[in-house]
């Protein structure tokens, strides 16, 4: 399947793009497309426990899992105040 | 009143918003640009950014919060983005009571609550060309 990958703030500094088109197999969870990043970007394993996760416009689980065509948004920790 | 922008923070209008003749104690914090960071870097400015939908929504979450857990009547919450300068206000927050003890607290609660849970990422520039990415606590 195809998810397409939002990324913010410094994560999408360490990655070098707003957004990216990656391939996982069905049915993997959040937390597995972060992984799979992290590999080809290793400088974001660092935020593996603090990312947190969003799908159409909602926060979910990093266990839940993405489907063809989700959008995947990855959301460093805050900063705001 | 809930918003992200990218212009000057008007507080004096986001206090007309929330008070009334209801109001016997109208609460405003703002939070400036600082000219140091925390650990005693010169600061040349902040950069801020926000997934504007989530922290849309979190900050309407955070006033909601605010209104069910104090006695207070109205609450406005403004973040501007962008490149800011050092004196510039990056947030600020208004309340409105018919009594202050409660607009205080509120007010206190709704900047902890955002800088906890509203989705808005700061960068440090210094003076010195460095600059970082800064997360709260």
């Amino acid at each position: 399947m195809t998810v397409r990958v939002a990324c913010f703030a410094r994560i999408r500094e360490l990655v070098g793009a707003a957004e990216l088109e990656r391939v996982a197999p069905p049915g993997s969870t959040a937390a597995a497309c972060f992984a799979a990043l992290a590999g080809d970007f290793p400088a974001l394993a660092a935020f593996a426990g603090s990312t947190r996760f969003v799908r159409g416009g909602a926060f979910i689980d990093a266990a839940t899992e993405l489907h063809d065509g989700d959008e995947l948004g990855l959301l460093p920790p805050y900063g705001g105040g | 009143m809930f918003d992200v922008v990218e212009t000057p923070i008007d507080v004096s209008a986001l206090a007309a918003a929330v008070g009334g003749p209801g109001s016997g104690g109208l609460v405003t914090f703002v939070g400036y640009v600082r000219d140091r960071s925390d650990d005693g870097l010169a600061v040349d400015g902040l950069h801020y950014e926000a997934h504007r939908e989530l922290a849309l929504a979190e900050m309407r979450a955070v006033g909601a919060d605010a209104l069910a857990r104090y006695a207070v009547s109205r609450i406005a919450i403004v973040h501007r983005v962008g490149e800011l300068a050092v004196g510039d206000a990056a947030v600020a927050i208004a309340v409105s009571a018919p009594h202050r003890a409660p607009a205080f607290d509120a007010c206190e609660f709704a900047i902890d609550e955002l800088k906890r849970r509203v989705p808005i990422w700061k960068k440090e520039r210094y003076l010195s060309g460095d600059a970082r990415w800064r997360e709260n606590a």
